[in-house]
């Protein structure tokens, strides 16, 4: 459903991608783990054509997004959700109008529809009571859930999850992963996950990667990646400060 | 070699930028004139534009009057001619310095503003997420804008231009001593309709100075540097392009067109 071929770029003087491949198949939620600072951002963001590769391409459904004009892009991006890693949500706007935002002006739906999906997601992610809260009111986790709940009334068919879980505390953490564990099966969609609490992520995931230097250093199973033996991949996953990453 | 080659970069960059921003404002054009407006925004904008200028613009309009009624006194009364002192003052504000100054004040307290927001707006994703929606940022963002500032900037103009002439009256008259008949008498026998539309021309053209390049700027943070320096940077690049181009600008209006 998404190939991701020879992934190339830099970003002020530096070689972030460096020849990325990647693919998710139709259903599949893969999770891609890796330093910070190492690009995981930037990729998920070339899936969502909002950086241009200096060389290599993404294809969605087989189809090179690269060269679509606005009116095709803007089909594909209909198909696909974007969780940000700060949540991205319309500051001048309250949590409602935010959730409201893509259903008024992109779907144009009626005003009890709007009313009735809004709710019914702030719901599922916890958020009731706080409609008319702004952005700047409400805690970090709290924006990150009405941020979740303003992809999900989109119901794409893949969403793209920049650290969903990073920044709640631990039991609203697992509520989030459940959720879109429960979703997943509901609605069955394509999904990668960009997360640094790998060990909870992995417990509904389908596959890993990492990624490292600019390329996918590992990809496999979960258990696959917790048991590697590539060093490197050892070093992360145990976090340990002696090996060969250098941190400094 | 290294002076060559930079003065090379440096050339590049400063040319590819202007492209970027004719570009910008070409597309603003197209969205600004292809439906849907997003009339809400737009309103908001003239709020924030206009509406919450006036008193500003009115305070700086009230002195720039009361000033040069005051220096104009002093000059016209060396060469004995206090008469003219009403059309001096109606004709350097409706003319000059009225659109002038109302375009920096403005460039100051809502171009800054706008960049700013939309510079934050940029590198926290808002941008970007209004794009994963497959809807058009430049409708939401830019065309406002745009128009409010088409908008907003003739009828401030419109604003200091009287108050400041008032301005003008209160020291002349009230404190100087010029006929009040005098003062504003005078200033139709001086004033005709060019002079008026100068000024409206100006003062329209000054509208879009100041939205096009305070909202390119915004919408391009993070080309010169990440983060909120980022944002910072933008700002003042955005008040300094705006304020220079609003003067420059300005001359050769007046030189080529009257
Ligand atoms: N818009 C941009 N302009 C310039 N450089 C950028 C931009 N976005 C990201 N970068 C740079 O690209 C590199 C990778 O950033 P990215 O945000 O993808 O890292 P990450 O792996 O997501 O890290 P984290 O786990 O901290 O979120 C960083 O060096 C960053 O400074
Ligand atoms: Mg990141």
């Amino acid at each position: 459903m998404i190939q991701v071929e020879d992934l190339h770029k830099s970003l002020s003087g530096k070689n972030v991608l460096r020849g990325v491949n990647l693919s998710v198949n139709k259903g599949e939620i893969l999770v891609l783990i890796g330093m910070s600072g190492y690009g995981k951002s930037v990729l998920l963001k070339h899936i969502a054509r909002l950086f241009r590769p200096d060389r290599g391409r993404v294809l969605i459904d087989d189809k090179d997004i690269g060269p679509l004009n606005s009116s095709e892009l803007s089909e594909v991006r209909s198909r696909l959700g974007f969780l940000f890693q700060g949540g991205a949500l319309f500051e001048s706007m309250s949590v409602y109008d935010n959730v409201a935002f893509p259903l008024k002006e992109k779907l144009g739906l009626k005003k009890d529809e709007i009313n009735e999906r809004v709710l019914r997601e702030l719901d599922q992610v916890g958020l009731s009571g706080a409609e008319d809260k702004y952005p700047t009111e409400i805690s970090g986790g709290m924006q990150k859930r009405a941020a979740l709940a303003r992809v999900l009334v989109w119901q794409p068919e893949i969403i793209l999850f920049d650290e969903p879980t990073t920044g709640l505390d631990p039991i609203i953490g697992h509520a989030i992963l459940q959720l879109i564990e429960e979703l997943h099966k509901n609605r069955n969609f394509t999904s990668i996950i960009v997360t640094h609490e790998f060990q909870r992520v992995f417990k509904i995931a389908h596959r890993a990667a990492m990624l490292h230097e600019g390329t996918i250093k590992a990809l496999g199973s979960p258990d696959e990646i917790l048991d590697s033996d590539d060093p490197i991949v050892r070093q992360f996953i145990t976090g340990d400060t002696e090996g060969p990453i250098s941190y400094r | 070699m290294d002076f060559i080659r930079n003065l090379g970069a440096s050339t590049i960059n400063y040319v590819s930028g202007m492209g970027n921003m004719a570009l910008f404002l070409i597309k603003t054009l197209i969205y600004g004139f292809t439906p849907p407006l997003k009339v809400i925004n737009l309103l908001k904008q003239i709020r924030f534009i206009g509406t919450q200028s006036i008193f500003l613009i009115a305070l700086i309009g009230a002195f720039t009057g009361m000033v040069l009624s005051l220096q104009g006194y002093y000059t016209l009364n060396k060469v004995g001619s206090v008469a003219f002192l009403g059309p001096m003052v109606a004709l350097s504000i409706i003319k000059e310095l009225g659109p002038v100054l109302a375009g920096l004040m403005v460039t100051a307290r809502a171009g800054s503003a706008i960049t700013a927001e939309i510079g934050i707006m940029r590198i926290s994703n808002q941008i970007d997420a209004i794009e994963m929606m497959g809807l058009n940022p430049f409708r939401y963002l830019v065309v406002p804008v745009f128009f409010a500032g088409i908008i907003s900037l003739p009828l401030l103009t419109q604003i200091f231009d009287l108050i400041g002439i008032f301005g003008g009256y209160l020291v002349g008259v009230k404190m100087l001593g010029v006929g009040s008949g005098t003062y504003l008498g005078e200033i139709p026998n001086y004033l005709d309709m060019n002079d008026v539309l100068e000024g409206l021309y100006k003062s329209i053209s000054f509208g879009v100075i100041i939205s096009w390049v305070s909202c390119y700027k915004g919408y391009y943070t993070g080309t010169s540097g990440y983060g909120a320096e980022g944002v910072s940077k933008a700002t003042t690049q955005s008040v300094v392009l705006s304020s220079a181009m609003i003067l420059i600008w300005d001359y050769f209006m007046t030189a080529l067109l009257f």
